[in-house]
């Protein structure tokens, strides 16, 4: 057990950490109910170099012993390398549009997975995982993460005060979070759940996205802010700790015991153009 | 809280005062618009307890919110006029008394899950099943709210219960061997969701009815089944010592 962080939200969500679980109870848990897990990412533009390690990476520490679908979304699905993949394990390109900036890319992710959910994965997949591309794997990442609504928190926000939280404070946007309200600060680059609660909640971000455009605003951290914002009225039912959303350039502290899912280094003036 | 274990090894929470935010909860609760039941059983000299029973659980039992009791009795006409919160309902179902206590426990199970297919899953989202001879002291609000819920008993937390109340017996369908057991939970309040309780006081009574027919008894009745099945189908939320203390200890 861990007595130097807190592992449960006080709306009653655990918040997994090494040591607060036993991956050998989960999997005798989950296992029997041949579930697939589905999982999203974007590599648009200069982002698909990142699929590579990407995959490579998820199948070594992702969901062992599971089915698992990977959904890359591209724009150009001939740059997707054919990575070997596992038994059980299948790769599905998903062909996207590809917008102006790279603000109008990350925004339309919500669009673009809410519909690939009511057009595709709703019938292939129980859950749903939704991350960013540019990172990898390092660690262990199994069924203790499986939930009805899953977000994870953010690792540059932890050990922060909720006032310094990069929030929306402009009241004009649909993302808006007033100072003094706020449980934690949840990363945009790992979200996930069952598939239908995926379909809910990317909808409703969506359409507050939506509103933002049509009032010629863009919250400050584009559908991190959107995101936030739902995750405020909607708790999510489990927390991942930042061991599932590490940034390789932040010095470990002690309580990060293990980094499972971490960014890659990468220059963003060049990826971004 | 530091001082006790708060999430169970598969990542459920343990419910102790200081865990949570009630009002956070009661917001949720709200937002989903949900009913709760209670069952509960008042047969033979029990029906002393109806009175006491009701009138704490009407004041603490998830206050605020409608909440649906169930009470299954022998004697209906011993029940004295019962005044509700005006949220609340209160039904009164006749039942029959059986010879020993230990049938009248058995038959619990069959009772609950006969019910709740002919009635209370068109009633309630999420049902309770509780003993009659406890009175709430505090509240107990919407933290208990989830899909399989058990209590752990109070054997746990005092400081010599060598013998662990599990049934170590092969033959009976509720044998857990030595060493394994997550925790010992309590037969006096557990639930959860409609289809869960279902599925658990289902198989807690084709359990006892095998017993039954090979003629086991287990040591503690339909409580040793409880604690068979939740220890293959984990509970989804755990509900501390103080949610049940049995003042015999």
């Amino acid at each position: 057990r861990r007595q130097d962080v807190l592992t449960v939200t006080p709306w009653l969500a655990p918040i997994v950490w090494e040591g607060t679980f036993d991956p050998e109870i989960l999997d005798s848990a989950y296992r029997p109910l041949n579930l697939t897990i589905g999982v999203t990412a974007f590599a648009v533009g200069k982002y698909t170099r990142f699929v590579r390690r990407f995959l490579e990476s998820a199948e070594q520490h992702f969901m062992r012993g599971y089915q698992v679908n990977y959904y890359i979304f591209t724009d150009s699905p001939q740059s997707i390398p054919q990575v070997q993949l596992r038994p059980g394990r299948r790769l599905v390109t998903v062909p996207i549009q590809k917008y102006s900036s790279w603000q109008e890319i990350s925004m339309r992710r919500m669009e673009a997975i809410n519909q690939h959910v009511a057009q595709v994965s709703h019938r292939e997949v129980q859950y749903l995982f939704c991350l960013d591309i540019d990172m990898v794997f390092h660690n262990p990442w199994g069924p203790e993460t499986l939930g009805d609504t899953v977000a994870a928190i953010h690792p540059g926000y932890f050990q922060v005060p909720r006032e310094q939280f990069p929030y929306e404070r402009r009241s004009s946007s649909a993302a808006f979070i007033p100072e003094g309200e706020g449980d934690f600060y949840y990363g945009g680059a790992v979200f996930g759940g069952l598939v239908k609660k995926v379909y809910e909640f990317t909808k409703t971000c969506h359409m507050t996205i939506l509103a933002d455009k049509a009032n010629g605003i863009m919250a400050a951290w584009q559908e991190e802010s959107h995101l936030n914002r739902h995750f405020l009225s909607h708790k999510p039912s489990k927390l991942l700790s930042p061991e599932y959303i590490w940034e390789d350039k932040k010095p470990k502290p002690p309580e990060i015991r293990l980094i499972r899912f971490s960014t890659v280094n990468k220059n963003y003036k060049e990826v971004r153009n | 809280r530091q001082d006790v274990l708060v999430l169970t090894p598969w990542l459920a929470p343990i419910v102790w005062e200081g865990t949570f935010s009630r009002d956070i909860l009661n917001a949720q609760y709200l937002q989903k618009n949900l009913v709760t039941g209670v069952v509960t059983f008042a047969v033979e000299k029990y029906w002393f307890f109806i009175d006491g029973f009701m009138r704490s659980a009407n004041k603490y039992f998830l206050a605020g919110h409608q909440v649906n009791f169930y009470l299954f009795t022998d004697s209906p006409e011993k029940i004295s006029h019962l005044q509700m919160a005006p949220e609340n309902h209160l039904f009164v179902i006749p039942v029959q008394n059986c010879s020993r206590w230990q049938d009248i426990s058995r038959s619990r199970m069959d009772i609950i899950s006969s019910y709740i297919q002919s009635q209370f899953q068109y009633e309630v989202d999420y049902l309770y099943s509780l003993d009659i001879d406890v009175q709430l002291l505090a509240h107990i609000g919407v933290e208990i709210i989830d899909a399989l819920v058990a209590t752990i008993s109070s054997w746990e937390v005092t400081p010599r219960h060598e013998g662990k109340a599990y049934e170590t017996r092969p033959e009976s369908q509720a044998a857990i061997p030595e060493g394994r057991g997550d925790f010992h939970y309590t037969a006096s309040f557990y639930g959860g969701s409609v289809s869960e309780v279902l599925r658990l006081t289902r198989a807690c009574s084709e359990g006892l009815r095998e017993d039954r027919e090979s003629g086991v008894e287990t040591r503690r009745h339909h409580e040793s089944h409880l604690n068979k099945y939740l220890l293959q189908h984990k509970p989804t939320r755990l509900l501390s010592p103080e949610y049940y203390w049995d003042t015999e200890l």
